[in-house]
């Protein structure tokens, strides 16, 4: 026997009584946690695929019932949901590059020491996570420079973010060390040449949590659609599916008699379906960008 | 080194600033102007300068509604129970996470917690009410196979503040907890070889070494979500209400929203808008003031 698996054996026989009940009871109730946080998921997906009646009936628990992909089918015809996919998409790309364009130079310029006027700048920058114009004045501002139902209010208006800022200016101020721009200045280079050829490279950590709060909060954001979008043709995911999940907006034409219990049948059917495909992309990307997630919560706790 | 020195050496850094400078003053510090229409019988076509003043009209029609109390009362409610429930769980979690040894285990724990954050509130709201009707909802079937009625929760008022706490608890508990759990892998792993010389059991280095360690976060946390009380947020309370449960549903927010931008009261709104906010900002001054006594954290 090795040597380390000696000492696992010795440990484990040293276990108390206590310490196994104590074990008994911890694994019991992370096991339960899990089953309730996975559960709910797990029977979206297997709804989403199972027989419609056999759901609003309640048969269905743990196996997929008479499975099948109408459902899905449904959903592939209805454009209002490709259009709101699409219109996402773009949402998400413009966004994060301008959430990053906006806030990571700023967070650098604030991080320099020499800085002339840096408290004034602060100030400026905090402010608003103290006060606000509030919703209307918010929103006749966005009126008055015409902005009101364009691509570009759900981009532009909103992207400067305090909290970016600050957790940008922590981990310039941690990573980068001041040395590194006196050696940078002696070899004449300036402010801005630093920032994209020096400090950007180096920063890689802090761009991508960023970028993944923007992308992340824009693909689940509505409030700013519900507010200043009025044109179908502009209108994101979220709000198409709100109409379908909330406002129980069917997306097939409406029948009556016997066929209407299953057209309503049909309806719930594609609520399950369409969360499955309005949800999938980020569960899915989220496993491998976890430790930017992570990064960017500590990042957030420190203190700059 | 003179004003214009000053700014000459860092106008690079200025640069680098302007895009940020610029939209927030445009869409953050104008429409800080914008709040005297509070003050203003405020109509679109004659603008901020040119509508007449109101005085406090406004705030005193809203202090004189029947809907004053209730919004105030149902905003407080639904803040109060979050915090009861939102505040300590994450810290609990963090505990029991911290305890585990089997590695594999602990990652999976972890991966399935987090997940739910990531969910958007509208499809939350979406699987809340699918997940909750008392006839085809899998809760229902499932309180049922226990010989159990499920009411129909979403209908009836006094279960409202249930439904939102407890399914925010639901999706955000997990991720709330990573700060805890980050702040437990640092704590020095001597004290637990000096707790376990000591005779202590596993139940023991919980309450003495772990609880401890994150005191200091937790207190922060705590004063921080103090500050904000009287700020719900509207999305999900927006997306939940119907006309049954709106008698404790109906919080400030959307109740600005549907003041403001469904009946037009713009000057109304605004009014609310700003007694909220106001009260926002006294709590959130005084609770960074707490902050900054208690330790070196603080927001600023």
């Amino acid at each position: 026997m090795s040597r380390e698996k000696e000492i696992t054996r010795r440990t484990k026989i040293r276990k108390s009584k206590e310490d196994k009940i104590f074990d008994f009871f911890l694994y019991l109730i992370a096991s339960l946690l899990i089953l309730i946080t996975l559960y709910p998921m797990y029977f979206i997906v297997i709804a989403s695929v199972s027989n419609p009646t056999a759901v609003s009936n309640g048969e269905l628990f743990l196996i997929p019932q008479g499975i099948n992909f109408k459902a899905y089918k449904e959903l592939a015809g209805y454009a209002k949901l490709w259009t709101g996919y699409r219109n996402t998409i773009l949402y998400v790309i413009a966004g994060t590059i301008i959430t990053l364009v906006v806030n990571v130079p700023t967070a650098y310029a604030l991080s320099r020491r020499k800085l002339y006027g840096k408290k004034l700048f602060t100030f400026f920058y905090l402010v608003p996570m103290f006060f606000t114009g509030g919703l209307i004045p918010t929103y006749l501002t966005v009126s008055k420079l015409g902005l009101l139902d364009t691509f570009w209010v759900m981009v532009v208006p909103f992207s400067v973010v305090t909290y970016y800022i600050i957790v940008g200016r922590t981990f310039f101020n941690n990573s980068i060390p001041e040395e590194l721009w006196e050696a940078a200045q002696l070899d004449g280079c300036g402010y801005i040449g630093f920032f994209f050829r020096i400090v950007l490279p180096l920063s890689k950590a802090i761009i991508a949590v960023v970028a993944l709060w923007a992308a992340v909060g824009q693909w689940n954001s509505y409030f700013n659609a519900l507010i200043y979008v009025r044109s179908e043709s502009l209108q994101p995911l979220q709000i198409i599916l709100r109409n379908i999940l909330i406002s129980n907006q069917t997306i097939s034409a409406m029948t009556t008699g016997a066929a209407a219990v299953e057209a309503k049948q049909m309806a719930d059917l594609i609520k399950y379906a369409v969360i499955v495909v309005s949800s999938a992309p980020i569960m899915c990307m989220y496993p491998f960008v976890q430790k930017y997630f992570n990064q960017g919560v500590m990042l957030g706790s420190l203190k700059g | 080194m003179g004003f214009w020195e000053g700014v000459r050496r860092s106008a690079p850094l200025y640069l680098l600033m302007l895009p940020s400078i610029i939209i927030f003053l445009l869409f953050t510090y104008y429409p800080m102007y914008g709040i005297v229409i509070a003050f203003k019988d405020f109509t679109p076509a004659e603008g901020i300068l040119g509508s007449p003043w109101a005085g406090w009209k406004y705030f005193q029609q809203f202090f004189n509604s029947y809907q004053f109390w209730p919004t105030i009362r149902n905003t407080l409610v639904i803040s109060f129970y979050t915090i009861l429930v939102t505040f300590p769980l994450p810290i609990v979690l963090a505990l029991l996470c911290n305890q585990m040894k089997a590695l594999k285990f602990k990652k999976f724990f972890q991966v399935s917690t987090y997940l739910p954050h990531f969910i958007s509130t509208v499809v939350m709201c979406g699987m809340i009410i699918l997940f909750l009707s008392p006839s085809t909802g899998i809760i229902a079937r499932l309180v049922g196979l226990l010989g159990f009625k499920l009411p129909n929760l979403m209908g009836t008022a006094s279960a409202f503040p249930s439904v939102y706490v407890w399914t925010e608890a639901w999706q955000h508990v997990g991720w709330d907890s990573i700060l805890y759990i980050a702040t437990l892998s640092a704590v020095d792993p001597t004290l637990y070889e000096a707790a376990t010389v000591d005779g202590a059991n596993k139940w023991h280095k919980v309450i003495h070494v772990d609880l401890p360690a994150l005191l200091p976060t937790a207190t922060i946390m705590f004063i921080m979500r103090m500050g904000s009380v009287m700020s719900v947020g509207f999305e999900k309370v927006y997306l939940l209400q119907n006309t049954l449960n709106s008698s404790t549903s109906e919080i400030l927010s959307t109740y600005v929203y549907k003041m403001g931008l469904i009946s037009n009261q713009y000057s109304l709104s605004a009014a609310i808008g700003l007694f909220n906010n106001v009260i926002n900002l006294v709590l959130l001054v005084a609770v960074n003031q707490i902050a900054k006594k208690l330790s070196d954290t603080s927001l600023v």
